[in-house]
C-alpha cells in the first residue's frame, strides 16, 4: 500500500499548550481516510500540520514524500477548512473561479464543479446570501476545483441534509476510486463507515489507526461508537 | 510571485469591491462634500481654499485607502480565507501587491473625480499640472494601502483596525504642514515631521502648486513616498505567515 501522508513523532503545541503528543501515522494512497474524534481533540490541528499551515514544535511531515508545505505542494493538495473560508462579497461563482484560476483552470472547471457540489442554481448568489449548508457547499467547491491528488476535509458535510450528506460520500468514493487521497475528519460515527481506514484521535493521541471492521472486531461490538467508547476505557484502564 | 497569480487576485479583490456600491459610493462622495465645505468656509478669503484643497486631495486618498486595506486584509485573516490561500501557489507578494494595485485603481479613480470636480465646479487652480495632483494624491493612497495592510496585522477585530487609523493618520494630518507650516513648529515636532511620509506628499503637493513645472524637490518627496512604500510592504509580507501557532 502506497503512502501519501508520513507523520512521525508529531509535536504541535497551540498557546503553550501541547495539543499533539507525538503522533505517527501514515495515510495510504487512493483512500478515504476517517479522523475521528470529539471535538478539542486535535482534529484540525492536525490536519492544519498536513496541509502545512501550522507551526510545528517537533517531528515530521511529508506528503507525497516531500515535508509538508513545501512550495510544490500546493498544486496538489485541496484544504477544505471547517469554518468555510471564501469570499462572502462575492458570487459562488466568482469564489470558484478564482479559486480555479489560482492551479491555472478556466470557467469549465469552475462550472463543472459547482455542478457537482449541487449549487448550479446558486452559482449567481452572493455568497452571504446562502444558507449555512450551501455556503459550506461552495466552500467545497473551492477545495476540490484544483483536482487535487490531496484533498484534506475538515468536517465538510456538518449541515447538509441527509441527501446531500450521501451525494457527496458518493463523490469522496468516486474521487478515491479515480486515485486521491482523501482525508476526512468527523465527529459523527456513522459517517465513520463509510471510511476505507480510520484514525481514531482522542486528547491529541492516536488510540486506533485500521480499518472500520478491525476496529469493530478488536472492541468485540458492531458499533463504532461503543468501539471507540471501549478503546478510550482500555487506554484510560491502562494509564 | 506570479503574474497570473498577480492578476487572478488583483481582479478578484476588484470584483469584491465592485459588489460593494455603497463603498464606492462612499470613497467617490466623501472627499467632493468635504471639499464643497471647504470651499464655502474659506470663500471671503481668496487663496486660501487653493492651498487646503490641494493637500486634502492627498489626504483624503491617504485616510480611506488605508481604511479600506487595513480592514479588507483583517477580513482576509479572521474569515480563514487567508490560510486557505497559503495551502495554495498563491505566494505573500502576490497577495500584497494585489491589494496595492486594486486599490491604488480605485484610488486613482477616486483622486481623478475630486480633482475633476474641485477644478471644473469648485474653481480650484494650481500653476503645476493636475495630473501630478493625482498621481501624488494615488502615491499617497497606496502608501495608505500599504500602511493599511502593516497594521492589519496587529489588529485582532475590526474594532481595534479602525482604532489604527487615527492613530496612524492624525499625527501624520497634524504635522504635515497644512495648519502650521513646518518651518514654524518646535524645532522637535518639525523633526518629527520628517519621520512622517505624509508630511513628504504635502511638500510635493505644495511644490505642484506654486510652481508652473515639477521641480526636484516635488520628485525627491515622491521617491521618499515611494521607498516609504516598499519598506511597508516588505514589513508587511514579514507579517504574513504561511504557518501559525
Amino acid at each position: 500500500m502506497e503512502t501519501t501522508v508520513e507523520i512521525t513523532d508529531l509535536v504541535v503545541e497551540r498557546g503553550r499548550r501541547e495539543v499533539l503528543h507525538g503522533i505517527t501515522a501514515q495515510i495510504p494512497r487512493g483512500l478515504v481516510t476517517g479522523l475521528l474524534g470529539p471535538s478539542g481533540s486535535g482534529k484540525t490541528t492536525l490536519l492544519r500540520t498536513i496541509v502545512g499551515v501550522q507551526v510545528v514544535k517537533s517531528g515530521t511531515v511529508t506528503v507525497l514524500g516531500q515535508p509538508a508545505g513545501s512550495p510544490a505542494l500546493r498544486r496538489t493538495i485541496g484544504y477544505y477548512t471547517q469554518a468555510p473560508s471564501i469570499y462572502a462579497d462575492l458570487t459562488v461563482r466568482e469564489n470558484v473561479r478564482y479559486f480555479a484560476s489560482l492551479y491555472g483552470l478556466g470557467a469549465d472547471a469552475a462550472e463543472q464543479t459547482i455542478q457537482e457540489v449541487g449549487l448550479a442554481d446558486q452559482a449567481g448568489q452572493l455568497v452571504m446570501t446562502l444558507s449555512g449548508g450551501q455556503h459550506s457547499r461552495a466552500s467545497l467547491a473551492c477545495a476540490l476545483v484544483g483536482r487535487p491528488e490531496v484533498l484534506v476535509l475538515d468536517e465538510p458535510t456538518v449541515g447538509q441534509d441527509p441527501l446531500l450528506r450521501d451525494e457527496l460520500w458518493h463523490r469522496f468514493r468516486d474521487l478515491a476510486r479515480a486515485g486521491t487521497t482523501l482525508l476526512v475528519s468527523s465527529h459523527v460515527m456513522d459517517e465513520a463507515n463509510r471510511c476505507d481506514r480510520l484514525l481514531l484521535i482522542r486528547d491529541g493521541s492516536i488510540i486506533a489507526d485500521d480499518t472500520p471492521e478491525a476496529i469493530k472486531a478488536a472492541a468485540g461490538t458492531d458499533d463504532l461508537d461503543q468501539a471507540f467508547l471501549r478503546l478510550v476505557r482500555q487506554r484510560v484502564e491502562v494509564a | 510571485m506570479a503574474a497570473r497569480l498577480l492578476t487572478h487576485t488583483t481582479g478578484r479583490i476588484l470584483r469584491q469591491l465592485r459588489h460593494d456600491r455603497r463603498t464606492i459610493a462612499l470613497m467617490l462622495v466623501v472627499p467632493i462634500l468635504a471639499l464643497t465645505l471647504l470651499y464655502f468656509m474659506f470663500e471671503q478669503r481668496p487663496g486660501a481654499f487653493d492651498r487646503i484643497a490641494l493637500i486634502m486631495l492627498g489626504i483624503f486618498p491617504f485616510i480611506i485607502m488605508f481604511l479600506v486595506t487595513s480592514i479588507a486584509m483583517l477580513r482576509e485573516r479572521t474569515s480563514g480565507t487567508l490560510e486557505r490561500l497559503f495551502t495554495t501557489p498563491v505566494g505573500r507578494l502576490d497577495l500584497l501587491f494585489g491589494y496595492g494595485i486594486a486599490f491604488g485603481f480605485a484610488a486613482a479613480v477616486q483622486a481623478t473625480v475630486a480633482t475633476a470636480v474641485t477644478y471644473w465646479l469648485l474653481g480650484f487652480s494650481v500653476r503645476g499640472s493636475l495630473a501630478l495632483v493625482v498621481l501624488i494624491a494615488v502615491a499617497n493612497a497606496v502608501l495608505g494601502v500599504a500602511l493599511g495592510l502593516l497594521c492589519s496585522a496587529f489588529a485582532r477585530t475590526e474594532f481595534q483596525a479602525v482604532q489604527f487609523m487615527p492613530l496612524v493618520s492624525i499625527p501624520q494630518i497634524l504635522l504635515c504642514g497644512l495648519f502650521v507650516p513646518r518651518a514654524e513648529m518646535a524645532g522637535w515636532l518639525e523633526g518629527l515631521s520628517y519621520a512622517m511620509p505624509l508630511a513628504y506628499s504635502v511638500e510635493a503637493l505644495t511644490e505642484v502648486g506654486r510652481h508652473p513645472e515639477p521641480t526636484a524637490l516635488m520628485w525627491r518627496d515622491l521617491a521618499i513616498v515611494a521607498a516609504v512604500v516598499v519598506v511597508a510592504l516588505a514589513l508587511g509580507a514579514a507579517t504574513l505567515r504561511r504557518r501559525t501557532p
